[in-house]
């Protein structure tokens, strides 16, 4: 049994430890599992040494964060990066964004008439897309796949400036990188979710109102105006805050795991990756603590 | 008329007058994780004074160049840029001081979503209060100095590796810094290539006289510049008499396993009887 170092030293210092086909045999008492190599490598940390590099970790984020909204308050203020930015988010992730939002209406409205039919309450469905779509479906899943979009776009970008050192010759000739390329990302990411995401509930809307209409039966003036009326300022409001927060999560976690992407295009494609899901559970988690949030502010329907 | 007005300064600035060192490193050392890459290194860099540094690979020459940029912090020690103590001084403060030194990367680092006009013009275009036709003026006169007007509007990816270093030193030079420095210019590149860009260093430092640190891993590139002078009337440089070497404001640094093993001209260099500098220079 060949085995290169024990497990982590008295020092709190990394060792690397090195299992071999043969122990693997051992431990599953002959069972053989496919390894494709012959010596898995893995390296082990240090309980401590994990803990300290997340803590450093939420630190750095929390430091880019802050740094990304204070950046707003001084000069300069990079404008037309600002617009460039919403065009490429906004605009950019128009397209899927919108089929994204009308078939998740077509969908709601397909999966409840079911179930509303063998009430008699085929009536409702106008309410429950609405209701559905504005308060938690289109905020959640144009964030989502805003999130797949651009958080991977801007881990991937920032994350190959890293590694050419391009950031570095930024902060050579006198620039803050985090003021260049953070900021104005994180500006336009909150913008134009917001935006977005109305325009997913309105077509998510549309697609409710195609099924209702056209495989339903139902008439089309009685839909909107069911729809339009079941919506209280709690629910526009609710629907219209998510987009912020997961506007900023986007940017900032995208932008954090470009900024800290480390040895060349193999780190780079983890940072991208890591971005994607990062962001995307922070936006599923984010939403339930907001929603009960805003339950707890508004108390329930 | 009663005494001129009093100009506040900041206790830990220092004046800056033409006889004081741009860079001074006292006793500066830095570990990444476990592994000691500068151990107690103490050195000057003279005004006007091109410093070549040289080591192995992983012997922390790009560290120095990082550290006298501000890029990093050193661990202990203390590092003086221009006359300023940069070693624990605010980012705000340093962007401001970083606009006064030239640095040109290992590979370039050219932006690529820029074109070479973008990218040369970079620092004026921050700084905002150029005008238009100056910035394009300034472009095409560094442009012209590293003898690439014709790519202004090409963007990096369209370049030879040596024309991006090229483009990299006209962006360095773009805003006439006190300070350059210069992370293995010519690293993997062609002999002939390697030539052209030593020789635009050696008209950098003979014709605007700025003082630099020279990070290389090449022995022949730092010798040809203590050996050779840049000669306007021909554009190119020349061979210098060996009087004439004496007078180059070059000297040499050599690193290894993070401490400073030699620090003088060529010819103290050359005379050297250490074991380890005489097989490196052999």
């Amino acid at each position: 049994m060949e085995r290169r170092a024990s497990s982590p030293d008295m020092t709190g210092r990394n060792a690397r430890l090195s299992i071999t086909k043969q122990d693997f045999e051992l431990t599953t008492g002959g069972f053989l599992l496919y390894f494709p190599q012959a010596t898995l490598e893995m390296e082990l940390k240090s309980p401590s040494e994990f803990a300290k590099e997340q803590v450093t970790a939420v630190q750095d984020y929390s430091v880019l964060a802050g740094r990304s909204i204070a950046n707003l308050f001084s000069q300069p203020v990079y404008s037309g990066d600002i617009v460039q930015q919403a065009d490429l988010i906004g605009v950019g992730s128009l397209p899927i964004v919108a089929l994204s939002g009308l078939f998740t209406g077509v969908v709601l409205a397909l999966n409840s008439a079911n179930t509303l039919q063998r009430f008699g309450s085929l009536s409702l469905i106008a309410q429950l897309v609405s209701v559905g779509m504005v308060t938690e479906l289109g905020p959640v899943l144009t964030g989502l796949m805003v999130a797949g979009r651009n958080a991977s776009g801007m881990a991937s970008e920032l994350g190959s400036m890293v590694v050419t050192e391009q950031i570095d010759a930024m902060r050579a000739l006198g620039t803050d990188p985090l003021k260049k390329l953070v900021t104005p990302r994180v500006v336009s990411t909150v913008f134009m979710l917001f935006f977005l995401t109305i325009i997913s509930d309105l077509l998510g809307l549309f697609g409710g109102s195609v099924v209702s209409t056209l495989m339903l039966g139902l008439d089309a003036h009685q839909y909107w105006s069911s729809a339009w009326q079941v919506l209280a300022f709690r629910d526009v409001f609710t629907g219209l805050i998510k987009p912020l927060i997961f506007g900023f999560i986007i940017a900032t976690v995208g932008c954090y795991y470009g900024m800290s992407a480390r040895g060349g295009t193999q780190g780079v494609g983890r940072a991208t990756t890591q971005a994607v899901v990062a962001a995307s559970v922070s936006i599923v988690m984010v939403d339930a603590f907001v929603t009960k949030l805003l339950m707890a502010v508004f108390g329930n329907r | 008329m009663g005494a001129p007005p009093i100009v506040a300064e900041e206790p830990s600035r220092a004046i800056q007058d033409a006889a004081s060192p741009v860079i001074v490193f006292e006793d500066v050392s830095l570990a990444f994780d476990d592994k000691v890459v500068l151990d107690g290194i103490s050195f000057q860099l003279e005004r006007g004074e091109t410093k070549a540094i040289f080591g192995v690979a992983g012997s922390g020459k790009s560290t120095i160049l990082k550290l006298a940029m501000g890029l990093i912090r050193p661990d202990s020690g203390r590092v003086h840029v221009l006359g300023v103590d940069i070693t624990n001084m605010n980012q705000k403060d340093l962007f401001a001081l970083r606009r006064k030194i030239g640095m040109v990367f290992q590979e370039s680092a050219l932006f690529d979503s820029l074109t070479v006009r973008e990218n040369v013009a970079f620092r004026l275009l921050e700084e905002g209060d150029v005008s238009e036709a100056d910035i394009e003026k300034r472009v095409l006169e560094v442009l012209s100095f590293v003898e690439l007007e014709k790519t202004i509007d090409m963007f990096p990816s369209e370049l030879s590796g040596g024309m991006r270093r090229r483009v990299a030193i006209a962006r360095a030079i773009i805003n006439e810094p006190e300070l350059l420095l210069y992370d293995s210019p010519t690293g993997g590149l062609d002999p002939v290539t390697s030539t052209t860009i030593v020789e635009l260093i050696i008209k950098q430092r003979d014709v605007a006289k700025t003082s630099s640190l020279f990070v290389t891993h090449r022995l022949q590139d730092a010798f040809t510049m203590a050996t050779y002078g840049f000669d306007r009337k021909t554009n190119h440089m020349q061979p210098l008499s060996p009087s004439a070497r004496e007078t180059v404001p070059m000297c040499f640094l050599l690193l290894r396993d993070g401490k400073i093993i030699f620090n003088g001209d060529a010819h103290e260099l050359a005379q050297s009887k250490d074991e380890y500098i005489r097989e490196y220079i052999s």
